[in-house]
This record gives C-alpha cells, structure tokens and sequence, in this order.
C-alpha cells in the first residue's frame, strides 16, 4: 500500500502547483482581507455591494464598462425588481427606430449594462490611448484576486523620491511596475451613502470591489450551496457503497 | 436454428435480441463474468475512473456545444454567456474545465500503476502502447479545448505550441502556416480547433474500445504481477470489481465536486478571463498544469529543434518501454531497485512539473535540466540494464495463495460464486 500513500501525496502536489507557479508571476503580493464570499459557505454581503454599485455607477461607470451583466443581476444583491426597473429606464441604450434609423430608448431590466462609448477604439481616443478594460469578470482574470483589486484601490501613494513617473502616469504600491494610467478613481468622500457608512477609500475601495466580485461570479452563492448538497451526498454515496463491498467481499477475505 | 446465436437469456425480449446480436451474451461474458484477478488493490480503479471521465467529458463537452460560438470575435463572450445566461451553463462549463484536469490526474495515476507493476509487459505490449495513443490524443484534444474560449492564455498557448513545429527544418514554416489556416493565429485556427476538439474525443472512445479489447485477451495484471494459474485466483467482474470500482467511482466524485463547486477556477490561469489580445503578450504564457512537466523539457534544451524533439520523445519513450525494462518480473514489490528508482522517476515528473510553471531562469533551469537527464536515463539506461543486475525477491506461487497467505483467513472460494452469471441483468 506504499504506492497508494505515496500516490496520493503526489496527487496534492500536483493540485499545490498552480498556487506557486501563479505566485512567481509578479513579485507583487497583496495583503489579504476579509471577505463576506470566502470560504465554502461564504455569500455576498448585500449591503456592501449595493453601496459598491452606488460607487460603480457614479465613479467607474464613467470610464469602465460591465458589459457581460444585465440591470437584472441587481436582483442578485438585494434590488428588488421597482428598483432595478427604475435603475435602467434612468439609462440611454442605442436602439433601432421604426424607420431603420440609430435611435435610443430607455434600457430594460434584460438589458446590458450600457458601456461609457461605444467601442474600444473611442475609449482610447477618449483616455490618451489606453483602454479601460471592461470589469465584467476583473476579479476572475487577476491572479490576487478581490485582494489584488481592493489594494490596487486603496493603493495610490506619493511615488518615492527616486522614481520618475511616465506622463500621465501615478503611481500605484500595488500595480505592476508602480505606474498606472489610471488616476486615483477614489478619495474620501467621493460619493454619499444613503445608509450613512462614512465613504473613505478604503471603505469604497471594499464596496465596489464586493460588487465586482458579485458581477464576475453571479452563480457563486447558488453554486456553493449546492456543492454542499452534493458533497454530502457524495459522502453519504460512499458510505453506503463502501458497506456494500464489504458485504459482496465478506465471502472471499 | 441456423445462424441464431444460442442464448441463455430467458427474458424473451433479451433472449429475442441476443439472439440475433449476442451483445448480452457479449456484455455478460466481458463484464459479468469476465474473470479477474481476485487480488487488485484500488489503484486498478483508474482504469473505471478514466472511462467515467471521458463520459462526463462528452457529455457536458456536447451541451456546451450547443451554446458556443467559434468565432474569434465572439467565442469569449460566448463562453460568459454560457456562465450566465444558460440554465446550469457555469456548471456544465466547470465540470468540463475541471473535468479536463481531472482526467489528467486520473490517467497519470492509471500510467505510473502501470509502470510500477510493470503492466507493459509481455504479453501486454500493443494494450500498453493503445495507452500511449490515448494519452497522446488526450494532449491534442485539451489542447485545443484550452484555445476555446479565446482568453489571453488560449491565445498564446496556441501559439507558442503551434510554433514549435517551426523548429523542424525546411517544412517547419509551411506546417505552421497550414495548422493556423493563415499566418497567425485567428479564427480560421479557432474554428479549426473547434472541429477538431469535438472529433478527437470519438477517436479517443475508439481507442478506448481497443484498449478494453486488448485488455479481455491478455486479462489484467495484478499487484503480484503474476500469471493467472486458474479459477482459484480469480473472481468474476461482477459483482466483485463492478461493486469496488463504485466506491472508487464516489470518492473521486467527491474531489471533482470539491473542485468544481468550491474552487472552480483554482487550477486555471486568470489571465484566460482576459478576451485573447494579438497585440499583449502576457508576462509569462504557461500552458494548463498537466502540460508543465512537458513544458519544462522543451525549455530544458537551449536549442528550439533539440527542444521540441525531446518534447514529443518523452512520450515516444513510453511506447518502447516494453523493450526497455529487459527484467522478467513485473511487480516492483519483487524488484528492491527498481521500487526505490520508480519512486525518483515519480519525483523527478514532480520537480519538471513544478519547474514547468516558473520562468525558465536561474535555479529553475537546472533543476529541470537535471529532471529531464534523468527522466530519459530511467528509461533509455536505466531499465535496459537494471533488468540484467538486479536479483528480485522470490515470486509467491500463485496469486490465491499469496493473497490468502497475507488475506489471514479467509479459505476457498464459496462454490459457485465464481461462475455466476448476473441474473438479474
């Protein structure tokens, strides 16, 4: 039974290595923080991403697009459907009139959230050439994660004394290379939480950042809850064939 | 009656149906009663586990089908559709994503079993090399499953490992030029991937069949690595292994779900999330993890061609390693060198795994380098001459008596039990 044990440690070593091949990728390492959608049984804190869609739309939204979510998504933290209808018909989307002609009308619940322009190269004409990458799944495509996106946030400084920033660049503790063309989207008291939380950057920064880790895994609740069902199904499953064997094997040990 | 296949079946629809097409005389006779050898330890599940695997493959593999788009403009965001619009859709896509790695770890288990008891061997040979084409068309088909979804890593895996036929003297640029359909990668190679990635699997299932033909010819090795001497070492497939491969069944279901439900995205790369850009270049572009021990060897060698034929020899070696191990006794439990050097080939797939997803700099490089040496000495030295020098320790007569031997207890196989057709079928 050596093979076995031996077998199953390499097993686990197979599944240790992605965490260190994608911790060599950048010499960056973000300070981890508490989530409300960690761990097995983790779900979205309602309050918080509302409040981080509130600073989406009014910090964000001018520059960054979601386009795979729909206003209907909101439902998912807690919007109710008054609310969400309202939320879109308040938004522009490009339609087609009676006559053939490039029109706009009020958005629908089914609707994508609307994009700040209208394709990639009228962002790079509006910001200097760079492009907003669209935030639709930003928490799944960093390799740090909701940590690597809160930090990046909470993480404009003073660039030290030694470094000669690009033009119209700003320095960054958390992005690659320390130079981000991306201002310092967050200061304290940039937008007014109607539930009264005090709206300093990091607190913002967590907000939004729950939001956007909602919008890149909408199923994430969903899928947790019944991961448990079916693992203890599973568990329950290998009980029972387990005695089973033993039964069928009892006359040949 | 002439040309009816005589059937023992007495349902009269099955008896009417096999009598025509003995399938069920054929299934009763492979799985039912096929006869086994009583000793298998669980490690001679991978096989079941393996052939789950591809099922479950196919399955979700033909539902996403029908809910993706190969177009190199809309392939990404057809893959987000599928994560939020299609009813289960983000299920069906991480059971097959991760169900891509799962079949890898399967199937490297099911491969060093083989190799440890010494499965490829005589009269083993051609099931041993059907296994070697399985695992080849694995490769190509994750492969091109990876390109799919037209993320960054999609983008640049494909590319990389599509240049690496440029090596190959004279040809080399017109290979590539007719595997991407243009000259870069784009969606004439996407849509080809595509096709492609849905044949392969079929093919996959047709070698699977021979591979499970073989096997009911020459029948199963065992932990002894002993011939079957008779009905006394023996039990039929069913119920004894259809029952042990079930418990085998559940517990790798639970690590599947363990990964799928709580850490879907673990063992993928973040920057497939990023739609494919022709013009960014990630920092490091690694391939998915089962590809990093062979990664690791093509960036051992400091020359492309010399890289690349190493690459693919890895794999090549395995096919020959029937004539390789020149030693007469099967079961490393009887072979005290080869046990302990099984062990360091293990480790040093492990140290090449590793270095695979690091940049190929500094200490990385030598340790692959040395990984790589010695991977090729096991097999083209190492074998051939162990076989010739090392004194295996004395073989048990025959499998019941060793295992009753170690079993305590136990005593002759109940009467009947051995040839006991499943009635109930």
């Amino acid at each position: 039974m050596g093979f076995l044990r031996i077998a199953a440690a390499a097993a686990l070593l197979a599944l240790a290595t992605p965490v260190a091949a994608t911790a060599a990728e950048g010499e960056l390492t973000f300070p981890p923080q508490n989530w409300s959608f960690s761990g097995p049984f983790g779900t979205f804190d309602r309050a918080a991403a509302q409040r981080g869609f509130q600073v989406y739309s009014e910090v964000c939204a001018a520059c960054h697009s979601v386009k795979h979510a729909y206003y209907r998504d909101l439902g998912g933290i807690g919007l109710t459907h008054k609310e969400i209808e309202a939320i879109a018909a308040a938004v522009m989307v490009p339609s087609i009139d009676d006559d053939g002609q490039p029109a706009e009308r009020p958005a629908r619940p089914s609707d994508h959230f609307r994009a700040p322009y209208p394709n990639e190269t009228a962002a790079r004409a509006t910001f200097n050439g760079a492009y907003p990458p669209d935030l639709s799944v930003i928490i799944k495509a960093r390799a740090g994660g909701a940590d690597q996106l809160y930090n990046l946030l909470a993480g404009y400084a003073e660039p030290p004394a030694d470094m000669k920033l690009g033009d119209g660049m700003y320095y960054n503790k958390y992005f690659a290379g320390h130079q981000i063309a991306m201002p310092a989207p967050l200061s304290d008291g940039r937008v007014t939480y109607a539930d009264g939380t005090r709206a300093s950057v990091e607190q913002m920064a967590r907000d939004v950042t729950t939001f956007l880790a909602y919008i890149a895994e909408p199923e994430m609740e969903v899928r947790k809850r019944l991961g448990v069902k079916v693992v203890l199904f599973l568990i329950f499953m290998t009980g029972v064939t387990y005695a089973a064997k033993r039964k069928v094997w009892a006359d040949v040990h | 009656m002439a040309g009816l296949h005589k059937s023992e079946f007495e349902n009269p629809v099955i008896r009417w149906v096999d009598s025509r097409l003995p399938i069920f005389t054929m299934m009763q006779k492979e799985y039912g009663v096929f006869p086994t050898p009583r000793n298998f330890n669980y490690l001679w599940n991978f096989g079941a586990l393996a052939m789950v695997n591809l099922v479950i493959m196919i399955a979700t593999g033909i539902f996403l089908a029908m809910n993706y788009t190969p177009h190199a403009t809309m392939a990404f965001d057809s893959v987000e559709r599928i994560m939020r619009d299609v009813n289960f859709g983000w299920l069906l896509r991480y059971v097959h994503a991760n169900g891509g790695s799962m079949f890898f770890i399967v199937v490297y288990i099911h491969l060093a079993r083989g190799l440890y008891y010494g499965s490829y061997k005589m009269p083993r040979e051609l099931l041993w090399i059907l296994g070697v084409v399985i695992l080849l068309l694995m490769m190509a088909t994750a492969f091109m499953g990876y390109v799919l979804p037209w993320g960054q890593m999609s983008y640049w895996g494909a590319t990389v490992i599509t240049n690496l036929f440029s090596a190959f003297p004279l040809v080399g640029d017109y290979i590539v030029t007719w595997l991407w359909g243009g000259f870069s990668v784009d969606n004439a190679t996407l849509n080809r991937f595509f096709s492609l990635h849905y044949l392969l699997p079929f093919v996959l299932v047709g070698v699977v069949f021979l591979h499970i033909a073989a096997l009911h010819i020459t029948g199963s090795n065992n932990p002894l690595g002993i011939e079957v001497k008779g009905p006394q070492d023996t039990l039929p497939f069913h119920p004894y292994y259809t029952i042990k491969d079930s418990v085998g069944i559940c517990v790798y279901l639970i690590v599947f779900a363990l990964l799928v439900f709580f850490a879907p995205n673990y063992l993928g790369h973040a920057d497939n999330y990023i739609p494919a850009n022709p013009l960014v270049t990630p920092a490091h572009i690694v391939p998915e993890w089962y590809f990093l021990p062979f990664y690791a060897i093509l960036r051992s060698v400091p020359d492309k061609l010399g890289g690349v034929l190493l690459m693919f020899g890895s794999i090549g070696v395995l096919a020959l390693v029937p004539w390789l191990d020149t030693s007469p006794v099967r079961s490393a439990r009887y072979r005290p060198v080869y046990r302990i050097l099984f062990w360091v080939l293990v480790l040093a797939c492990a140290v090449l795994l590793v270095c695979g997803g690091k940049p190929p700099e500094g200490i990385w490089v030598v340790l692959s380098r040395v990984a790589t040496a010695y991977y090729f000495l096991h097999f083209l030295v190492i074998l051939p001459v162990l076989g010739k020098f090392e004194r295996p320790l004395p073989l048990p007569e025959s499998i019941s008596r060793a295992v009753l031997a170690d079993g305590g207890g136990g005593g002759p196989l109940p009467g009947g039990a051995a040839a006991k057709p499943m009635e109930k079928a």
